[in-house]
């Protein structure tokens, strides 16, 4: 198959305008001894071929009933996220370098950072980010830059592969990164009271975090100011943000997180959506892309990319970040979604709340222990004896139950961070416990 | 002020959101303390079909790659097959929790395994990871591994060489990992000037990063030469791959001498740019590299595709999980639709388009680099009548149902119009576009003030940035 639209005697004819005598004659300028060297790839296919053959694929990924969350998490989304983001006005264009042909995706974003702003209660939010991870490695970079210091405080309750990036990021930049232990499930308060002294950029901590605990964001960021440091408040469920007092509303100076909860599928991993917001004294030293309202010449509201003075096609090296593409249509679909949720957002972030106690009542009462007495939003961690036999056994029978804290904690053997969302209904809860009856 | 389009929020009517959240049907025993709740949340409350007719219009007001050309220059706005996107759509792919279990997940293994080596086939590369996220996400995890080759050697190197012409996500990408940018500039041809380059090799260099065909659409000639003087003195040599759309099928990467390069598979792979994203760079490795890739690597073993962690040497972990996966998928089933052949044929209509450009606007146009081009080339406002700027050129091409060229870039060139037609236009088109361009340049003479008016027919007229600039409104508010 191919989607090349001249025809062989178009291509010849061109040549001929060009002066050339062949297509090959174009190609002078690439050494003779590399040029056009055997590539074994598989043979060409048909559209229905290749169809057929994705198809295969497709099915050896198998599904089960997932209690499975961690970052990444099992909504409904609705048709219309679906159907809108396929217009394919939105999705084959690009970065809005053209605003007068862009007003769609402009006016789009605009409304992302308005809901940003609004459920983090920050001022400012850029037009997304690669990832959670990334958004928080971003953030921290753009706190020591903002802060002229160069060490970090981080809570291991954070989200272990956020944390993994953020090392990476660190260590790339020179930047000095410790770990805040937690206690019952939360970041040890009182440790960092002890370690944090005024060397430090920010103080960085997650709510709800990766054990699904809510944390006492106004706690750290006190703690942090007192140090002169800023405090970064990160997520990984957005949802939270509709039942929980935002991080703006709790003094943080700048919330960042994975946004892929609204109206994005989970979909392996990727594509995801960073979310990054802060107070508006850091306009200037924010990543990213920013969509500022202006008027066109008869004077009408529009859209534009806006301060791109911080940006890397005009600063170059010394811009506030290397970010070009970003994650757009994955904002878009964030911003459909939350158009059609509406306020109803609080009453769908309560519903994950409900399926989550349920869940953890019906294992408490199997006389599993809760192992953190703290809480939560749509996640907990439970300790099951020989958790990996019992996960393989559900397994069999359609159940994924839970993320094994085991590898990333050692002290956590046998604990689950068991997840539901919505998507879990009552029944998935009541089927899973009678298995777990039987095992 | 005369308002064009309304926002989601001044749709906002109480009683008007009738989205319905299904009921759990058992009341929950652990309440959240009071303290840590919010108060009252204030998104807007509209009706989906408020929301229908609200982002249809707002679509109306994009201008798309399936409404018309689109010569972007470096970006390689290409049509997009749309089977990949019904690919991408599958719930098979789209369920699919990260975190489950190696054995569930093979479909989603063989893909990223599959596509991982299909990558190396075509570049030559002796490994590919596709967790960078987008193309400079590429490019830092390539610094950082260049960092980290280094460090293990024991050697202390903090220069990185780039040349003039270069993107500015490569000066940034290498400022993010504390290496210092030296500019080599560019000679009279458009070619590197090996002579500034000679004199700035010593033993600091880490590496040069080189966009290959270059941002004036040509192939350096020296490419081999400047990789002896590279590796002759220990440093790496960098293939920013944004322009393989020119190369791919044609010539490998690491046939050329480049030990490390990043791909943009929302170029060269036909995958949608999203309005800025998402994208993805998948970056490929020479064997002596490979031990510091990101984890996890995607591996197979007996049959079965694992994700590999045990890297010991690795830089870390750079995205949450494992990339834009449904990027790779478009990407996957783009490569196995078109083969080798195919792709080489990509290649040879993309750089047959963009000369055949070239020659037509040559006559008319000031073109300071006349040699042959790959898939793009560059031509600038010089010599215009009543000095029409290119600003002005770009904009009047918006009314004539165009998109622009990319504009100001490379900076290397006054007033630069890099144009890439890539291989999905048809002679026609580009015929249509050649005219539009000889219609601009007679409006200069006869009718200037409409060009220096323009746009006139996009949703909306020439836009205000400096205002934007000056008094930031990030959001809207009543």
């Amino acid at each position: 198959m191919s989607f090349l639209p001249n025809s062989d005697e178009d291509i010849r004819s061109m040549c001929n305008e060009i002066g050339v005598n062949s297509v090959e004659d174009l190609f002078v300028d690439i050494p003779s001894t590399v040029k056009n060297p055997d590539i074994q790839l598989p043979s060409p296919l048909s559209e229905q071929e290749a169809m057929h053959s994705l198809l295969r694929i497709a099915n050896t990924n198998k599904r089960v009933c997932s209690l499975v969350g961690g970052g990444i998490y099992h909504h409904y989304v609705p048709a219309v996220v679906d159907h809108l983001s396929s217009r394919s006005e939105f999705y084959t264009a690009y970065t809005p370098y053209q605003p007068e042909v862009s007003q769609g995706t402009l006016a789009a974003i605009f409304e992302f950072q308005t809901y940003m702003c609004r459920l983090t209660g920050m001022d400012i939010a850029n037009a997304s980010m690669y990832d959670g991870a990334t958004a928080l490695a971003e953030a921290v970079l753009m706190a020591v830059r903002t802060t002229r210091k160069n060490n970090v405080l981080c809570s291991a309750a954070i989200h272990p592969h956020y944390r993994q990036v953020l090392a990476t990021y660190a260590w790339a930049s020179d930047i000095s990164l410790q770990i805040v232990p937690y206690k019952n499930g939360a970041t040890d308060y009182t440790e960092l009271s002890h370690i944090i002294n005024d060397t430090v950029a920010c103080v960085v901590v997650q709510s709800p975090n990766f054990f699904g605990v809510i944390e006492d964001i106004e706690k750290v960021a006190h703690i942090a100011h007192e140090h002169k440091a800023l405090c970064i408040a990160t997520f990984t469920e957005a949802m939270s943000l509709g039942l929980l007092k935002s991080p703006g509303e709790c003094g943080a100076d700048i919330a960042c997180g994975e946004g892929q909860s609204f109206g994005n599928y989970p979909a392996n991993g990727g594509p995801l959506l960073g979310i990054l917001a802060c107070k508006k004294e850091f306009m200037r030293t924010i990543p990213g892309r920013l969509i500022g309202k202006t008027v066109d010449e008869d004077g009408r509201e529009c859209y534009v990319m806006t301060l791109q003075t911080r940006e890397q096609h005009i600063r170059r090296e010394r811009a506030t970040s290397n970010i070009c593409t970003n994650e757009g249509l994955c904002a878009l679909r964030a911003t459909i979604y939350l158009g059609l949720v509406g306020n109803r957002l609080v009453e769908l972030a309560r519903t994950n709340h409900m399926a989550a106690s349920y869940c953890l009542e019906q294992l408490v009462n199997l006389g599993y222990e809760r192992v953190f007495d703290a809480p939560f939003f749509n996640e907990f961690v439970i300790k099951i004896n020989n958790a990996k036999n019992v996960q393989n056994k559900l397994m069999d029978n359609g159940f994924a139950l839970g993320i094994p804290l085991e590898t990333y904690y050692p002290e956590l053997s046998d604990c689950l961070l068991v997840t539901a969302t919505e998507c879990t209904t009552k029944d998935d809860i009541d089927t899973l416990v009678k298995l777990l009856q039987t095992i | 002020m005369v308002s064009t389009m309304q926002t989601i929020f001044s749709l906002h009517k109480q009683g008007r959101n009738k989205y319905t959240v299904p009921q759990f049907g058992a009341e929950s025993y652990d309440p959240i303390p009071q303290h840590l709740c919010r108060g009252e949340l204030n998104l807007a409350d509209v009706s989906e079909v408020d929301v229908v007719r609200h982002y249809r219009k707002l679509s109306s007001l994009n201008f798309g790659v399936d409404n018309g050309m689109y010569p972007l220059g470096s970006c390689t706005m290409k049509y997009n097959p749309k089977i990949n996107d019904a690919v991408a759509s599958l719930p098979q792919f789209t369920q699919q929790h990260p975190a489950t279990i190696e054995e569930l997940s093979q479909g989603s293994l063989h893909i990223m395994y599959s596509l991982q080596e299909m990558l190396c086939a075509i570049t030559g590369m002796k490994q590919f990871t596709l967790m960078p996220a987008a193309g400079a996400h590429g490019e830092l995890t390539s610094v950082m591994i260049i960092k980290k080759y280094f460090e293990t050697k024991g050697e202390k190197r903090n220069i990185i060489l780039i040349p003039d012409s270069a993107h500015g996500t490569n000066p940034a990408s290498v400022a993010m990992c504390g290496f210092t940018v030296k500019e080599i500039p560019s000679n009279s041809d458009g070619d590197v000037d090996i002579d500034a380059l000679r004199a700035a090799m010593d033993d600091n260099v880490a590496a040069m990063m080189l966009t290959c065909p270059n941002t004036l659409g040509l192939f350096d000639r020296n490419i081999m030469t400047i990789a002896d003087i590279l590796h002759s003195n220990g440093a790496l040599f960098y293939c920013d791959g944004a322009n393989l759309n020119a190369i791919v099928g044609k010539v490998r990467p690491a046939d050329l001498g480049f030990d490390i390069m990043h791909v943009n598979l929302h170029k060269t792979f036909s995958t949608p740019h999203g309005g800025g994203g998402p994208g993805s760079g998948p970056i490929g490795v020479v064997e002596k590299l490979t031990p510091f890739m990101p984890v996890p690597v995607i591996a197979k073993k007996d049959n079965q595709f694992y994700l590999d962690y045990e890297r010991p040497q690795s830089i870390g972990r750079v995205h949450s999980y494992y990339g834009n996966f449904l990027v790779m998928l478009r990407a996957y089933t783009y490569i196995v639709m078109l083969g080798a052949s195919g792709l080489k044929q990509v290649a040879e209509h993309a750089v047959v388009n963009a000369n055949y450009l070239r020659v037509k606007l040559q006559k008319h146009f000031n073109l300071p680099y006349t040699r042959i081009c790959m898939h793009e080339f560059v031509i600038n406002d010089e010599g215009m009548p009543g000095g029409i700027t290119t600003n002005e050129i770009a904009k009047r091409l918006l009314d004539y149902g165009f998109h622009a060229p990319t504009v100001y870039f490379p900076l290397i060139v006054h007033g630069a119009m890099m144009i890439e037609p890539t291989e999905t236009e048809h002679r026609d088109t580009l015929d249509a576009f050649v005219d539009t361009m000889i219609a601009i340049k007679n409006e200069a003479n006869t009718n200037p003030e409409v060009l220096k008016a323009a746009p006139h027919t996009t949703p909306v007229r020439k836009v205000d940035a400096l205002l934007a600039a000056r008094k930031p409104v990030l959001k809207w508010e009543e």
